[in-house]
């Protein structure tokens, strides 16, 4: 049976959780819910088979629920995965963060979530009151005005280039879609940007992270993110100001984009949870090509790959490297 | 009076550079230059320290942010880590640091690694030359504009 519609995937992960709740295969389910505002989702905590029916699943389920695991939680966990909630399992228990005994994955295939930033810019300051998303079209009702928005051209970036519908590693699979053979990955939306002078991309990215507030949700969404002690919260030392002026910004970013790389599964949860919705995409793709291109590594593919930062090889490319004339 | 302060304006604009070397190879390879009396730039200033991998990217980053105009790191060369593995892991940590932060729009001429050993006493004050050469190819850093 091959299931593709997303409302009758949304009913089996409700059947399925149900299930191994009532089975007692697991203690806590862990998926999507409606979330308080159109056009948004949150996460939900299921310990009651009867509670089930909380769990959805459409496109605007964009978090990555893999933040919600933790290493000492010896509960038996359900997890509703897409595939880059599974790639960001992978890589953490790659690095040691998870136990993978305690997770059941229950595996559903993903085609993409929405960038509601962009809806945002093309809505306005005005405010939606309903939204319905029927034949690849959002139908959006506000106060004093309707929209229709054509479903494509408001999917995440990172979606579009994402090759990984399906979790690397699962226990229970919805949908009964084989893993295909990821197409070679070309990079080529990142052209625009690193054509351009270096001045040119300065003040790109400076215009754009100026607006940065500095709320950290960034941060606190990435599943990625998972040290105890942030750099952002150390005060001995102070490695940068804690204030929005575009010189702290700037750094805060950079640094931020250094501690993911080689980590990112390319969720995208970051620019989804952006209030300001800042494009941090470019910042992962960019990522994501670097440890491609230098060390021929895919974050949360593969269980017996060693993290890039956390090994080395004599041979490393080194072209860098400055030379006596 | 007047006279003087205009003759400073006019004088050439001096790249400050902040220079990361190892204990071990390329700190002994700044003596050997020295000690050799081979002449090099005055513009590096010297931070000493155990290994390439001690060097935490915010040191780099945060050279830049304080208005250094320029970064040189160096280590000893593949294979002769006094620590083993610490230059290879400092290599892929600036390859990655060095494609984001040009990425990011910062001039690649600002930020220069290499490796220096003990004995290239000669190829340090070349290094340096090259280095001097290469900041002011880019002029002042005007990338951050706080004032600490
Ligand atoms: S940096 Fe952003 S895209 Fe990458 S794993 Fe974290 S939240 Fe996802
Ligand atoms: S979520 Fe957006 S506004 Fe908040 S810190 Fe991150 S980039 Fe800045």
């Amino acid at each position: 049976m091959v299931i593709n519609i997303i409302d009758d995937i949304e009913k089996s992960i409700r059947e399925t959780a149900k299930k191994l709740l009532e089975e007692k295969k697991v203690d806590l389910i862990i998926g999507y819910t409606k979330g308080s505002i159109p056009l948004r989702s949150g996460p939900c905590f299921i310990t009651d088979a009867s509670q089930t029916d909380m769990l959805v699943w459409n496109q605007s389920c964009d978090l990555n629920l893999a933040k919600y695991l933790a290493k000492n939680d010896n509960r038996k966990i359900g997890i509703i995965s897409k595939g880059c909630v599974g790639r960001a399992i992978v890589h953490l228990i790659v690095e040691k963060q998870l136990n993978k005994e305690n997770i059941t994955i229950i595996g559903i295939p993903c085609e993409g979530v929405l960038n509601r930033a962009k809806i945002m810019v093309e809505i306005g300051d005005k405010e939606i009151i309903e939204a319905n998303i029927e034949d690849n079209k959002i139908i959006i009702k506000g106060k004093d005005f309707n929209k229709t928005l054509p479903l494509q051209d408001y999917i995440n970036q990172l979606c579009i280039t994402c090759h990984y519908k399906i979790p690397p590693i699962f226990d229970i699979i919805i949908g009964n879609k084989k893993p295909e053979k990821p197409p070679k990955d070309d990079f080529k939306d990142l052209n625009e940007i690193e054509s351009k002078s270096s001045n040119d991309k300065i003040e790109y990215f400076k215009k754009e992270l100026n607006r940065c507030i500095r709320c950290y949700a960034c941060r606190e969404a990435c599943p990625m993110c998972y040290c105890s002690l942030c750099f952002i919260d150390q005060n001995k030392p102070v490695w940068f100001g804690k204030t929005a002026d575009i010189s702290d910004n700037f750094i805060f970013h950079m640094i931020r984009a250094f501690h993911v790389a080689g980590r990112c599964v390319s969720c995208g949860t970051c620019s989804s949870v952006c209030p300001i919705g800042i494009d941090l995409n470019f910042i992962t793709r960019k990522l994501e090509k670097i440890v491609k291109e230098r060390f021929d590594f895919e974050s949360g593919i593969n269980l017996a790959a060693p993290p890039p930062m956390g090994t080395h090889k004599f041979d490393d490319k080194q072209e860098f490297m400055i030379e006596e004339d | 009076m007047t006279d003087k302060s205009k003759e400073k304006s006019t004088e050439e604009w001096k790249p400050k550079i902040i220079a990361f070397l190892c204990n071990w190879c390329s700190y002994a390879g700044a003596d050997l230059a020295g000690v050799s009396r081979i002449q090099y730039p005055p513009n590096i200033r010297v931070v000493r320290v155990p290994c390439t991998g001690r060097i935490n990217p915010f040191f780099i980053i945060k050279s830049l942010a304080y208005g250094w105009d320029g970064i040189l790191v160096s280590g000893c060369h593949p294979g002769d880590c006094h620590y083993i593995s610490g230059n290879y892991i400092a290599r892929r940590r600036f390859a990655i640091l060095r494609d984001l932060m040009i990425f990011l729009g910062i001039e690649p001429e600002r930020l220069n690694f290499t490796w220096v050993s003990a004995a290239e006493g000669e190829r340090f004050a070349k290094i340096v030359r090259k280095t001097v050469e290469n900041v002011k190819s880019v002029g002042p850093n005007k990338i951050f504009n706080k004032k600490w």
